[in-house]
């Protein structure tokens, strides 16, 4: 847990200092903003938890693609900087490495998700929605967020290339984001196993973005954050002490 | 002491170093002399725990390597050939990184930070981002990183890689000043750098080690014979011939040619079995000649090594 917090550290640290995280957050942000105001305000009368609920829409995406320009460099970065060989070096485990990286990243995500609080807000101050809908909603992308990312460590600890990784990544992500509609052209019980294992429509379209919380869904996207976080783990040791 | 027993490493078929065997005892220095692909970084990658030997063991202190690699992490310290430097780090605040990592406490890194800055003359430029500095000072905050947790073993692989003349000489002091307190294990290309920093050479070859001795040894071993370089400023009424006669009356020379001569004096280049400097001297001064300078000449080790990674003299380095 020591060398974890050691990496969480540098790593925040890494982001905050450079300007890589900056782009990141203002890119996210005004593409958030500008979606909120043409998409999700749009210009014919809407109900206020129809704003909101389109708001996470948007934003979900803009944290997915944030998501993924954070995470691709983790570990591609130090490979390619050769400074991959400290940490090989020194008596810090894959796990703590991967973990370190994993929540530095996450809370880096967190602060620029959380940044768009004003546009619900806007919507609270002039419409009838409750708090807990945008907590709810907003929990839902730092869950989402979290397993996108630990989609990108994974890809991150396969190659020494940003560019592979973020394809890879991107590979990834896009077919779980399309195993939902996949799954309507299919019959039972693949229909429902494949739906169940989308990474956005069931777990987040239809409860987080609607401010409905479900158990089930934060547990899917626990697991699914888990699964990557252990492969991305397996390939950093299987690349270490070979 | 640090032991390794038949260590292997294969790449795929591909074998990139061994079988090697060989000892190195506490507070020895060490040099990896080798042409590129002879295994000399595999094998410090090795020691460093940063690669797996395929076959054999590697003992530090009283730990297996290959069993319990995080144990022998925390008593090596390494300086790889690519530096493994975080640009947008602050130099104590990387070196610190670098501690915490070999799990050092907050006051230990406290205690020893000045310790390390000054001994690689650091300290102008603790607060400096490493993306600033120049390759020399990279290079320091490289060996900096490796010392921080005062390992009992230090490994640096080609540690003057890009450096100018200046710092060669800078970076050989250091060297020098750290082989009191560490055991220390340097790769170079630089011959006569190895042969002034390192107590014992170590040449690889194919993989395979294909001699180990200082460097007297290895001439010795090789049968070799040794070049001596002499200026001399004549006695009156001498000529270059007779204090060329008189240098080949001493035992074990076997040729002396004449060289150059500048400003009255004159360089004789000695052709001999073995170490004859002291004699020279006294031949010299006992005929009433002026000894300007006297050493062996530089290009010994490099004749040797050429040997050796030659195969020309394998058999007899073996024994």
């Amino acid at each position: 847990m020591r060398a974890t917090s050691i990496i969480y550290r540098r790593e925040l640290g890494s982001y905050l200092r450079s300007p890589v995280g900056y782009l990141i957050a203002a890119a996210m942000l005004l593409v958030c903003g500008i979606l909120f105001q043409s998409q999700a305000l749009g210009k014919e009368a809407k109900l206020s938890a129809g704003v909101l609920s389109e708001f996470f829409r948007y934003c979900s995406g803009c944290t997915i693609g944030a998501a993924i320009a954070l995470s691709v460099r983790l570990i591609a970065e130090e490979r390619q900087q050769h400074t991959i060989v400290l940490l090989n070096t020194s008596p810090v485990r894959d796990a703590e490495i991967i973990a370190g990286k994993f929540l530095a990243a996450l809370t880096f995500l967190a602060f620029i998700v959380l940044a768009s609080f004003y546009m619900p807000m806007l919507i609270k101050v002039n419409g009838k929605i409750t708090m807990t809908q945008v907590l709810v909603g907003y929990l839902g992308l730092i869950l989402l967020g979290g397993a996108v990312l630990s989609i990108g460590i994974f890809a991150s600890a396969l190659s020494k290339q940003h560019l592979v990784a973020a394809a890879v990544s991107l590979v990834l992500i896009v077919v779980m984001l399309q195993l939902y509609p996949l799954g309507m052209k299919l019959d039972e019980p693949v229909r429902g196993v494949l739906q169940d294992l989308d990474l956005w429509h069931k777990h987040f379209g239809l409860s987080f973005m609607k401010g409905v919380l479900n158990l089930r869904d934060i547990v899917y996207y626990v697991a699914v954050s888990y699964f990557f976080l252990l492969l991305g783990t397996k390939t950093l040791e299987a690349k270490r002490w070979r | 002491m640090i032991r390794a027993e038949n260590v292997c490493k294969y790449y795929g078929d591909k074998r990139a170093l061994g079988p090697v065997s060989f000892e190195i005892s506490d507070g020895e220095t060490v040099g990896f002399l080798g042409l590129n692909g002879a295994g000399k970084t595999t094998a410090l990658r090795i020691f460093a725990c940063d690669l797996r030997p395929s076959q054999g063991s590697v003992v530090v202190g009283d730990i297996d390597a290959v069993k319990n690699p995080h144990e022998v992490r925390k008593r090596i310290g390494y300086l790889p050939e690519h530096l493994p430097l975080y640009q947008d780090m602050v130099v104590d605040e990387y070196l610190a990184y670098a501690g915490r990592l070999r799990q050092m406490s907050k006051s230990s890194i406290a205690k020893r930070m000045p310790e390390v800055l000054e001994a690689t003359d650091l300290t102008e430029v603790r607060g400096e981002i490493i993306s600033t500095l120049s390759h020399g000072y990279r290079q320091r905050v490289g060996v900096g990183q490796a010392i921080m947790h005062d390992p009992m073993l230090l490994i640096l692989d080609e540690p003057t890689r890009g450096l100018d003349p200046v710092q060669i000489v800078e970076m050989r002091n250091m060297i020098q000043n750290l082989k009191d307190n560490h055991t220390v294990l340097v790769s170079s290309h630089i011959l006569t750098e190895i042969s002034e920093t390192c107590d014992r050479l170590l040449v690889l070859g194919d993989g395979a080690v294909l001699a180990s001795g200082s460097e007297a040894e290895l001439a010795t071993k090789m049968r070799s014979t040794s070049r001596t370089v002499v200026t001399v400023k004549g006695a009156e009424g001498s000529s270059d011939k007779d204090i060329a006669k008189a240098l080949r009356e001493i035992e074990s020379v076997s040729d002396v040619k004449i060289g150059g001569s500048e400003e009255g004096a004159t360089l004789f280049e000695i052709i001999s079995g073995g170490e004859i400097r002291a004699e020279v001297c006294r031949v010299m001064v006992s005929g009433g000649h002026d000894v300007l300078q006297l050493a062996r000449n530089h290009r010994e080790l490099e004749s040797i090594f050429l040997k050796l990674v030659r195969n020309e003299g394998a058999t007899s380095a073996s024994n």
